[in-house]
């Protein structure tokens, strides 16, 4: 069958199988014959693509939860959305959670996602309490920060390299209302939205949407988001009916024009200021869930995100100068989302550093590419890094350099037999 | 309400039982044969929703066995979903009958015979639902699987005489018939994205059938179109058609 991710790039053969129990993967694993284990699809490269892929869709079952303490124990094939709609009623949320919840708690674990407070509370290997990993050998081990720990930092943010992710027990967190208590700001440059981060480092919640067509004066003109958890109001969250995009919007519909012109849009739509309106939880964390399909406005050849982060010292620089350089090829895109991180965690290739990061989507086109090695090359000079779960297309060398850890890691995936077992086109590419 | 899922192994089946013990607070009994999974399954659905799910183990081939399982049910269930099926492999069954027989006895005889026992039941309390899952290759036959095109066609006619038979005593019946769906027992098979349902969607659908009394669905809707055009080809051009 053909397969792709959330990119839509690139498109390959591949042979996929399901599993019910952990009785059924052994006869699947067999060093020589390589594979990668498989979410929902939603990492937009190629880190959960290869030619045999084990997915987690029939691996969906939930064990137990403990309502005194918000502990639920499931397989890796629950998503985040069957989270949300099961527990929130009953006072529980995810304690962290990116952008979308269409993704599996593998998927989370193994990309150590982050979202809005990466800042105030870290990634999501930060509320796994454990999971079971199955080894090359067969065999099934506990990972905790107490059992098994190099094999823990290695799996949280692994991309799927260390093993097939099994039960996990995550830890929720208690809310009082499916309300968000939601401030925005407009910001007319850099340099404000800058100072703005700056001074909302200690609300819980806080992103910017950027405006990479800006240039000039106004070059990273934002409009900042801060929340937090309300403390009054139901708990339900009806949901609403998502729209979809039904078919591949042609390739010439997203140019330099059209995103100019939703930016400018988008920009003036938003207030100036506004402080503590309630707004759902479900927009504020999860804007383009309600679009389904929404990567086909891209196009047929797909799209790619590029996600650096940059040491706070030298962000503001950094960032200048590659907003400045998208302005100048006019490749920018629609949706630039620009965070303040916290600090980085222990595990060898969780992306987050204390720092800006920049989001920005490109459409797939033959001058892209080159464009984007440029961009490393400024991220590189400054001390960054590349999302693993957005590229499709860094160097090795541009990995080595922006996850020192490496080492480590390839060094875990040697002792335990994983390289040869478990490899994405990601995985073969970077050389880890 | 008090649910019996015959078949809850199947991916289907399990998406319904999430579905009715989510939205009507439904007690599920989850009938099948691999209790491992079943129980699983009954876990699951205790863990998300907090309602009652027994796995129970059950056999359809076990002619004798029907009736003292469905009599062991207490309380009796108010409504009941037949989501067993047997795929088969049709040129197996072409070099070797028995595997017919399987695919035939399976889809059709085992399940007419468990929802007689069924059906009387209803029609003496007067009370009750019952949802069959049949299929789309049960509406004209194709080379690449006419037993069980065959078997799904013949239960396809028994929900309707059955619907037909129970329409005065106030029990509704619900043909399903489902077009691709990727499960386990799909897997591998090279279907094409845009016309093949998750279970998840089947089982949305087949909860709105109930909803609003439906009497047959097709799943996704536009295979009631598909259909049309496929039962429409002549037969002469149809026979010579790869399908």
């Amino acid at each position: 069958m053909e397969l792709t991710s959330w990119g839509r790039y690139p498109r390959i053969k591949a042979a996929s199988s399901s599993f019910e129990t952990e009785k059924d993967l052994p006869p699947l694993i067999e060093r020589e014959k390589e594979l990668i284990p498989r979410g929902m699809g939603k990492s937009y490269g190629d880190s959960a693509l290869n030619t045999r892929v084990i997915t987690t869709a029939r691996y969906n079952k939930i064990h137990s939860f403990d309502s005194k303490n918000g502990v639920v124990v499931c397989e890796s094939g629950v998503s985040l959305a069957e989270l949300i709609e099961i527990y929130l009623y009953r006072g529980w949320f995810l304690s962290i959670t990116p952008g979308t919840r269409l993704i599996t708690v593998g998927g989370a674990i193994a990309s150590d996602v982050h979202g809005k407070n990466h800042h105030t509370a870290g990634c999501f290997s930060e509320c796994v309490l454990w999971f079971d990993l199955l080894l090359p050998d067969k065999s099934i081990v506990r990972c905790s920060r107490k059992e098994n720990r190099e094999l823990f930092r290695a799996t949280c943010g692994g991309m799927g390299l260390t093993g097939i992710i099994l039960t996990a027990a995550i830890k929720l967190r208690k809310v009082n209302s499916a309300f968000i208590r939601e401030t925005v700001i407009r910001c007319s440059n850099l340099a404000e939205i800058f100072q703005r981060f700056e001074e909302y480092q200690s609300t819980t919640f806080s992103v910017a949407w950027i405006d990479c067509a800006a240039s000039g004066k106004r070059i990273g003109r934002s409009v900042l988001m801060a929340g937090e958890h309300a403390d009054t109001g139901r708990l339900n969250m009806a949901l609403p009916r998502t729209l979809s995009v039904p078919f591949d919007f042609p390739g010439f519909c997203l140019n330099k024009y059209s995103v100019s012109i939703f930016n400018q849009l988008y920009f003036h739509k938003s207030p100036s200021h506004v402080k503590d309106r309630l707004v759902l939880l479900e927009p504020f964390f999860y804007p383009l869930d309600k679009i389904g399909n929404w990567n086909r406005i891209y196009g047929r050849k797909g799209f790619t995100q590029y996600q650096p982060v940059i040491p706070r010292e030298s962000a503001y620089d950094a960032l200048k100068t590659i907003l400045n350089r998208i302005a100048e090829e006019g490749l920018g895109s629609f949706l630039a989302v620009l965070k303040l991180l916290g600090p980085e965690n222990e595990n060898f290739l969780s992306f987050p550093m204390d720092g800006y990061t920049l989001a920005l989507d490109f459409k797939i086109q033959p001058k892209l590419f080159p464009f984007l090695d440029e961009l490393d090359r400024i991220v590189m000079d400054f001390g960054g890094r590349i999302y693993l779960t957005k590229d499709v297309r860094m160097s090795k060398e541009v990995f080595r350099k922006g996850y020192p850890r490496w080492e480590k890691f390839a060094e875990i995936r040697e002792k335990y037999n994983m390289k040869g077992t478990f490899e994405s086109l990601q995985s073969k590419r970077l050389e880890v | 309400m008090n649910l019996l899922i015959l078949g809850a192994n199947s991916d289907v089946a399990h998406a319904v039982a999430k579905k009715f013990a989510g939205t009507e607070k439904a007690g599920i009994y989850l009938a099948s044969r691999n209790m491992e999974t079943l129980e699983k399954k009954a876990g699951d659905i205790r863990a998300r929703f907090g309602v009652r799910a027994d796995a129970l183990f059950f056999d359809a081939d076990d002619a004798a066995s029907r009736k003292p399982f469905y009599d062991s049910l207490d309380p009796k269930p108010d409504g009941v979903i037949l989501a067993f099926g047997y795929l088969g492999d049709q040129e197996k069954a072409q070099a070797d009958f028995s595997e017919a027989e399987r695919i035939i006895n399976t889809n059709f005889t085992h399940a007419a015979a468990m929802l007689e026992i069924i059906a009387s039941d209803f029609e003496k309390r007067g009370h009750g639902f019952i949802i069959g899952i049949s299929s789309v290759a049960g509406n004209r036959g194709r080379k690449s699987n006419y037993f069980y095109g065959a078997a799904k066609g013949a239960l396809t006619v028994y929900l309707s005489g059955l619907r037909n038979r129970l329409a005065g005593s106030g029990i509704h019946v619900v043909t399903v018939l489902p077009g691709f769906i990727s499960t386990k027992m799909t897997e591998g098979m090279d279907l094409p994205a845009a016309l093949t349902a998750s279970p998840d969607d089947v089982a949305e659908d087949i909860y709105t059938a109930f909803k609003k009394k439906k009497h047959v669905i097709y799943t996704k809707w536009f295979w009631r179109w598909i259909i049309t055009i496929i039962e429409s080809i002549p037969e002469t051009i149809f026979k010579r058609l790869s399908l």
